[in-house]
């Protein structure tokens, strides 16, 4: 592989969730003072992009689909190292549910070809689906593999790596080209260098719209989306019991009298 | 650009602007007297049930498709060396449920290399029937000739629901079986019922780290299909009158794609898993530092249990995501939790609150872990602690 391996990142723009909250005389998310992020499990994408490159040599091209906004997670990933940076956006492309998302990614995907690997993250940390990657990779005709921890190496047209499942670890060989989502101990996440910023300010930031990728207009956005939201609601917190006060010796006692209650011990 | 498939009626909108209120994601702004809807709107909706003058509108989808050929409520059985996942059983219970509901069969599809006694016991836990592929090629699990499989037998069988175990083999299958079979799945679900009215499924599931639940149909499409999360559904009991029937269908490896191999497996050396753990003692950021696990450990250790993690101290680093407990982590349901310095999160609350008996120690007596637990101690966990375990391991000792 004199010539290196093509690889491409899919990330997603999304709200700084560990800041956002609910307000529940309103109903709505708090947006006020949350900044925009590149979806945390896809930084371990883009990092495991460029350290395959910088093993093996290539390219990383980065992609996304979202509202123009979702430029500036894009133009982090430059930063980063990433080569390229594609946006597909499209008014066509909103309200997509994982199907019609995976299937316009994969569009997309199939537009910058070739491409060897193809990265996602694990999970957004908005729609929380982990859905995407392995519907994309269907939509691609190519094999996925989640939970992926570990790249042991890549030669020969073939992709030798490890994933977490519930029970264990397994070692997987598979053919590429091939749609991989890493888990979050698959690596450590560099930080942008001031230069690697500087030089992103100006990079272009392609944009792809559903004209570019010859679309079936009745599988994209909602129109393609065979799920549909028709409630958003706030958890509610369940009942509680007693609640004890004293000294660390009284309350040891309370504790240990209700386990031997409950017959826990 | 075409135009976002949602419309404000500028001929019935008053610009009175309760849509702007309405929208959980703050999508819909003032542009001078009346609302305009952004690009980043989500469709969910919120804005059409609101305005009171009906002038929103959502475009929907043509709904050809017959769907009235699809009945029944399909549930994969998952397998690991050959034992059926309890997963399976619980989507059984869930499963039974719906199918009553809905007046049509309950079937489970079990795939493996000595799938006989799985397929017995799934049989007497009222699944009506029990759909079997057997071969020494399908041991374990793969992606490929799995999916093509229940594919195939969606195909034959069409059912109307199809369940599938949250698993790291479920979230894995379930989006490639649904890319194949076009139609929608909704990931990782709390809570499943039938709205009688329209005979859909309704679907209920956290988004944004749990800090939202919503509830997703899937109306123009079949199977409605959905990955539900182990440990929130009550398991079919036995019940040896009621055993269904064993279909084992054919299998030609030849026929069926597999791409991906197994070259190895190396099982987790992990000393308990929270999830089937009877006892998990959980650590909060109370604890104020990494080092601060070790106190858990040790009560953990005195109470045979597992050591659970709450989402702050995963994101800080100080354990592993294997042992987080929440809507983002692990849902477990012990007979004993204990939370130590968690206040209580609703997300954390969502992943433990069916544990039997929960007990909590922390210092703020205004911790909303309080409001769930059967005993709460207002205490510096680091001082009762370790008079508890050792009241533990003595009594222990004695016994």
């Amino acid at each position: 592989m004199s010539e290196g391996l093509n690889v491409i990142v899919c990330i997603k723009q999304v709200p700084e969730t560990t800041e956002v909250e609910f307000d529940e005389e309103t109903g709505r998310l708090k947006r006020e003072g949350v900044d925009a992020v590149i979806n945390p499990f896809d930084e371990y994408a883009v990092e495991e992009g460029l350290q395959i490159k910088e093993k093996y040599g290539g390219t990383v091209k980065v992609l996304s689909m979202g509202p123009s906004q979702a430029e500036s997670a894009l133009r982090e990933t430059i930063a980063l190292g990433c080569d390229e940076a594609y946006l597909a956006t499209d008014r066509a492309f909103a309200g997509a549910d994982t199907w019609a998302t995976s299937y316009t990614l994969g569009l997309c995907v199939e537009k910058l070809a070739p491409y060897d690997i193809v990265i996602c993250g694990l999970k957004t940390t908005d729609g929380d689906t982990g859905q995407v990657g392995p519907e994309m990779a269907q939509h691609l005709d190519v094999p996925h593999v989640c939970y992926v921890n570990k790249i042991l190496d890549i030669a020969d047209g073939k992709i030798t790596l490890t994933r977490l499942l519930d029970d264990g670890v397994e070692t997987l060989e598979a053919p590429l080209p091939i749609v991989i989502s890493v888990s979050k101990d698959i690596n450590q996440p560099r930080l942008a260098t001031l230069r690697g910023r500087m030089g992103a300010r100006k990079a272009e930031i392609k944009q792809i719209t559903s004209k570019d990728v010859d679309a079936d207009p009745a599988r994209l956005g909602l129109d393609g989306s065979p799920t549909r939201v028709v409630k958003i609601f706030t958890p509610t917190p369940p009942e509680g019991g007693d609640v004890v006060e004293g000294t660390p010796e009284e309350l040891a006692e309370s504790i240990f009298k209700k386990l031997q209650e409950c017959k826990v011990i | 650009m075409s135009e976002l498939p949602i419309s404000i009626d500028m001929d019935l909108c008053t610009g009175c602007g309760i849509c702007i209120e309405a929208c959980p994601f703050s999508s819909i702004e003032m542009a001078g007297d009346y609302p305009e809807i952004k690009d980043d709107c989500r469709l969910c909706g919120a804005c059409v049930d609101a305005c009171p003058e009906g002038a929103i509108t959502i475009k929907e989808a043509d709904g050809e498709a017959d769907l009235s050929d699809y009945k029944g409520v399909m549930v994969y059985a998952e397998q690991r060396k050959g034992a059926v996942h309890p997963v399976a059983y619980e989507l059984l219970g869930k499963g039974r449920e719906l199918a009553d509901q809905l007046g049509e069969p309950l079937y489970a599809v079990l795939i493996g290399s000595d799938v006989k006694a799985g397929a017995e016991e799934l049989a007497v836990r009222s699944a009506d029937k029990v759909y079997t592929y057997e071969d020494p090629a399908l041991e374990d699990f793969r992606d490929d000739p799995y999916s093509a499989l229940m594919a195939e037998l969606v195909r034959e069988v069409k059912p109307s629901l199809f369940l599938i175990g949250a698993t790291s083999i479920g979230r894995s299958l379930g989006p490639k079986l649904a890319a194949v079979l076009e139609t929608g799945l909704t990931a990782d679900c709390t809570g499943l019922e039938i709205d009688p009215e329209t005979r859909l499924l309704l679907q209920t599931r956290p988004a944004y780290g749990g800090n939202i639940m919503a509830t997703i149909i899937c109306p123009n499409s079949r199977p409605q299909m959905a990955t539900v999360r182990y440990k929130m559904m009550k398991e079919a009991e036995v019940d040896p009158d009621r055993k269904g029937e064993i279909v084992a269908k054919p299998v030609d490896m030849e026929a069926i794609p597999d791409r991906v191999k197994i070259i190895g497996y190396q099982p987790s050396p992990e000393q308990v898993n929270i999830v089937d753990a009877e006892i998990v003692v959980s650590g909060g950021k109370g604890l104020g530092e990494p080092s601060g696990f070790s106190v858990i450990e040790e009560l953990a250790q005195a109470l045979g249990g597992a050591v659970g993690a709450s989402r702050p101290t995963v994101d800080e680093g100080w354990k592993e995501y294997r042992h987080q407990v929440g809507l983002s982590g692990r849902t477990v349901r012990p007979k004993l939790y204990m939370a130590c310095g968690i206040s209580g999160a609703v997300q954390h609350l969502a992943g433990m609150k069916t544990s039997d008996v929960i007990i909590a120690i922390n210092k703020d007596r205004e911790a909303p872990i309080f409001s769930v637990s059967t005993l709460g101690a207002v205490g510096d966990l680091y001082e009762v602690i370790p008079i508890l375990a050792e009241k533990i391991r003595k009594h222990k000792g004695d016994a």
